[in-house]
């Protein structure tokens, strides 16, 4: 070890948690609720989700590479995105499509901004957004959980070719047996048929929706832990559960048979995961505290105007990402107040 | 923040952090004396303000307390021979800020019996309170809790403001640092006899000793020893760095904030540090003047910490070599690791604004010495900063080198450098010592 005096500036400490720690946290914290979709919807989501992962990751050493950046696969973020776009996905959504929504969100979400740190949105999210356009049928073509084949077979779609549009699956659903079998999420049920699926079935994620959206608990427990050990801001989730469960409060009041009640809201959909593990995403949100309430609350409250009120089913995508966008204008309201700024001396 | 305030809890203040204190190193070590270095280097300037000026001449002998070199105007202080011996020289000598200033050499006599002959004993309860003044300048004393601001300066509010607190900083939140503890502990009597001075020379109609509750056996200890017949209190504050920064306990204490570009007589208040007022309460009545400091030495790198009775003018190798230097270590930090400084070289001397030597091992820097990532917007420096400043902006526009724009749009002069925002960026991002730059920079231009 080599000898001799060192020079650094102060402070001489630092704490003992870095950027890559807290990614990894995150990842850790994805794996449970990967893990269950994939029990959930078998084969499919496996690859699904390694397929979007490993693009992602890929995606991101090629911009590195290409912008002189460094290395920067070391830092997690990437498998974030990767993870948590598959778990926003229809388990049946063909492979191609997906590696393109995995391209599309680091290229576009996240490289062209400059990388980690300089994004304004969501990379997945943003990939999302983009196949939500692109292909408006396979993002809405919704398979059965817990088919009885589903860790020896895959779902007809899953492997399309690329530039293919997927087989229609409704011969291999009507093949599974299940009666009851409609292909809409409980979201959609509830919008257009006002049936509202017991409550328990929604909380525990036996139910259809995308791979990793439908198990509540889960998610709540995974993020809860994030929350608990401080790599994620928790104040973020809580206004955007507070804010949407407070303004579908009146509605359902108004009127139960029509709207859905706000415990139905908060655990149906991708809420529960948009709450958790996409608006609390650090660099797309403002870096106040007061900012973070106000952010999460208007993404509570526009996914709830937009499930109740728009054509689409479900809102939360475009909620944080308009947030997204407003999270720089939030920070810049919410500056806290200079210390001594308000004081004067006394006489 | 707000949230919880309904429920009872320690005074405090907003934002800071909550470092790994490494107190119980030496909170238990009662302060000691080592034997004399045999050349001590008294740095002229070791207090902000102007320089003292030499009044002795290279090989001239002096005994121990005796004026070696006199203030230079109002905001400077006096300096007196740490020890009986001769005058070696007065010459450039390193110091811990790093270009070399003039100092003062001393030769030790080894074998002189370094008692402090010198002095004028005197009534102090007859003296009027510029007379107190007076002779608290010719004591040459100074803010001991590392600031090093001429303390008489401070006794005299400016026009139209009064004091009517005085607020005693025993918080030491430094971690490593125990001097003030062990002089809570140990020097009690003086420390009453200090802020009672302190109270009448300014006039104020009460006092307060605030002190972390990492150290409540302080807090009970002078509530015992405090005289039923003076207006002084002993408060414990909520363990927070940095607690012990003047505007903080201000507001921890009394719950005003000081205003921006003001000063705390802004708000009726005046701050000292235990260290000073011990020393004040012991030097005043004996009319000597300040020629040694207690130092809490300690870290990883040291092989027997404790806190020890330092003259001033003692080089850091001497007093490292007392306490015995791990070959492992690295960094050598006077102060706390916080905001203290680290040294180039270790012949710099304790001067009195030393109040820790702070050894941190190879391993530990190395820890530090990590990979530095673009920002992530985390907001975990935002939620630090004790001034409330937002050190995520401040320190992308430092980046691009917007210093004019960090001052006049973000508040970058209230930043006191307290570290609180580099030590918790999970980005490693080097914020404070931006910030250092930055300013630095700006007064330039000015
Ligand atoms: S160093 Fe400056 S900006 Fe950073 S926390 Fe301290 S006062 Fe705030
Ligand atoms: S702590 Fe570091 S990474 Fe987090 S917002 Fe502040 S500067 Fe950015």
């Amino acid at each position: 070890m080599a000898k001799g005096i060192e020079i650094r500036t102060s402070p001489h400490l630092k704490k003992v948690l870095t950027v890559d720690q807290i990614m990894r946290s995150v990842v850790l914290a994805l794996l449970p609720v990967s893990a269950f979709a994939v029990y959930q919807f078998g084969l499919s989501v496996l690859l699904l989700l390694i397929t979007t992962t490993v693009v992602a990751v890929a995606t991101e050493w090629l911009f590195a590479r290409l912008s002189g950046r460094g290395n920067t696969v070391a830092d997690w973020s990437a498998v974030i995105t990767g993870l948590l776009l598959g778990l926003t996905l229809p388990p049946g959504f063909p492979l191609w499509m997906a590696a393109v929504a995995a391209f599309v969100g680091i290229a576009l979400g996240k490289a062209l901004f400059g990388g980690l740190g300089y994004n304004v949105m969501n990379p997945a999210l943003v990939g999302r957004a983009f196949v939500q356009a692109a292909f408006p049928v396979a993002i809405t073509t919704w398979t059965p959980a817990f088919a009885p084949e589903r860790f020896s077979e895959l779902i007809p779609s899953t492997l399309t070719l690329p530039f293919m549009q997927p087989v229609p699956i409704d011969d291999w659903v009507a093949g599974l047996g299940l009666d009851a079998w409609s292909g809409a999420t409980p979201l959609a049920l509830q919008k257009f048929q006002q049936i509202e699926l017991p409550l328990g079935e929604v909380f525990s994620g036996t139910i259809a929706g995308s791979a990793g959206e439908t198990s509540a608990i889960l998610i709540l427990v995974c993020g809860l832990w994030l929350a608990w050990r401080r790599m994620l801001d928790w104040r973020i989730p809580v206004a955007v559960m507070a804010g949407a469960a407070l303004t579908a409060l009146p509605f359902w009041l108004l009127d139960p048979a029509l709207y859905p009640s706000p415990w139905f809201v908060l655990c149906s959909g991708g809420l529960m995961l948009g709450a958790w593990f996409m608006a609390s995403d650090m660099v797309a949100s403002p870096v106040t505290a007061r900012g973070a309430i106000i952010y999460g609350l208007f993404i509570g409250v526009l996914t709830v105007i937009i499930r109740l009120f728009g054509g689409l089913v479900e809102g939360v995508m475009y909620a944080i990402l308009l947030a997204n966008a407003l999270g720089p204008l939030i920070s810049g309201w919410t500056q806290p107040r200079v210390y001594g700024a308000g004081s004067r001396p006394k006489a | 923040m707000a949230l919880f305030s309904i429920f009872p809890r320690r005074k405090t203040f907003d934002h800071g952090i909550y470092p790994v204190e490494h107190k119980e190193l030496t909170a238990d070590k009662p302060i000691r004396r080592l034997p004399f270095a045999p050349e001590l280097v008294i740095p002229l300037e070791q207090h902000k303000g102007k320089p003292a000026i030499p009044t002795v001449r290279v090989g001239q002998e002096v005994v121990r307390g005796e004026p070696i070199a006199e203030a230079d105007g109002h905001v400077s202080v006096p300096m007196h021979a740490p020890a009986t011996g001769v005058i070696s020289d007065i010459a450039l000598a390193p110091t811990a800020a790093g270009p070399k200033a003039l100092a003062i050499y001393l030769k030790v006599y080894q074998a002189a019996s370094q008692r402090v002959l010198f002095g004028l004993e005197r009534d102090l309860a007859t003296l009027s309170r510029e007379a107190l003044v007076a002779a608290v300048q010719q004591a040459g004393l100074v803010g001991l809790g590392g600031a090093a601001f001429p303390s008489h300066v401070k006794l005299m509010p400016p026009a139209g403001r009064t004091i009517e607190t005085v607020l005693v900083n025993g918080c030491e939140c430094e971690p490593y640092l125990t001097c003030d503890h062990r002089i809570m502990l140990e020097q009690t009597e003086s420390l009453v006899r200090g802020i009672e001075l302190v109270l009448r020379a300014t006039g104020a109609e009460r006092a307060i000793i605030g002190v972390e509750d990492n150290k409540l056996d302080a807090v009970e200890h002078l509530r015992r020893q405090l005289p039923a017949h003076l207006p002084i209190t002993a408060e414990a504050v909520r363990t927070k760095y940095p607690q012990g920064a003047e505007r903080m306990l201000i507001t921890s204490l009394t719950g005003r904030e000081v205003p921006i570009g003001g000063l705390p007589a802004d708000v009726g208040v005046a701050v000292y540090n235990v260290g000073t007022l011990a020393q004040m309460g012991e030097l005043l009545p004996k009319g000597q003047g300040l020629i040694e400091r207690v130092v809490t030495v300690s870290g990883p790198g040291v092989e027997r910490p404790g806190n020890f009775m330092v003259p001033v003018g003692t080089p850091v190798r001497f007093l490292l070599e007392q306490v015995g230097l791990k070959d492992s270590y690295g960094e050598v930090i006077l102060g706390g690791p916080m905001m203290g400084m680290a040294v180039a070289s270790l012949d710099v001397a304790v001067t009195k604004a030393v109040s820790g030597v702070v050894v941190l091992e190879r391993e530990d820097l190395d820890l530090a010495e990590r990979k530095v990532y673009p920002c992530i917007k985390c907001g975990a420096c935002v939620e630090a900063c004790p001034i409330s400043l937002n050190p995520s902006v401040l320190g992308e526009l430092a980046q691009v080198r917007e210093y004019a724009a960090m001052a006049e749009h973000y508040h970058l002069d209230q930043c006191f450098e307290c570290g609180c925002c580099a030590y918790v960026c999970p980005s490693n991002i080097p914020l404070t010592q931006y910030f250092r730059i930055a300013k630095a920079i700006n007064r330039e231009d000015k």
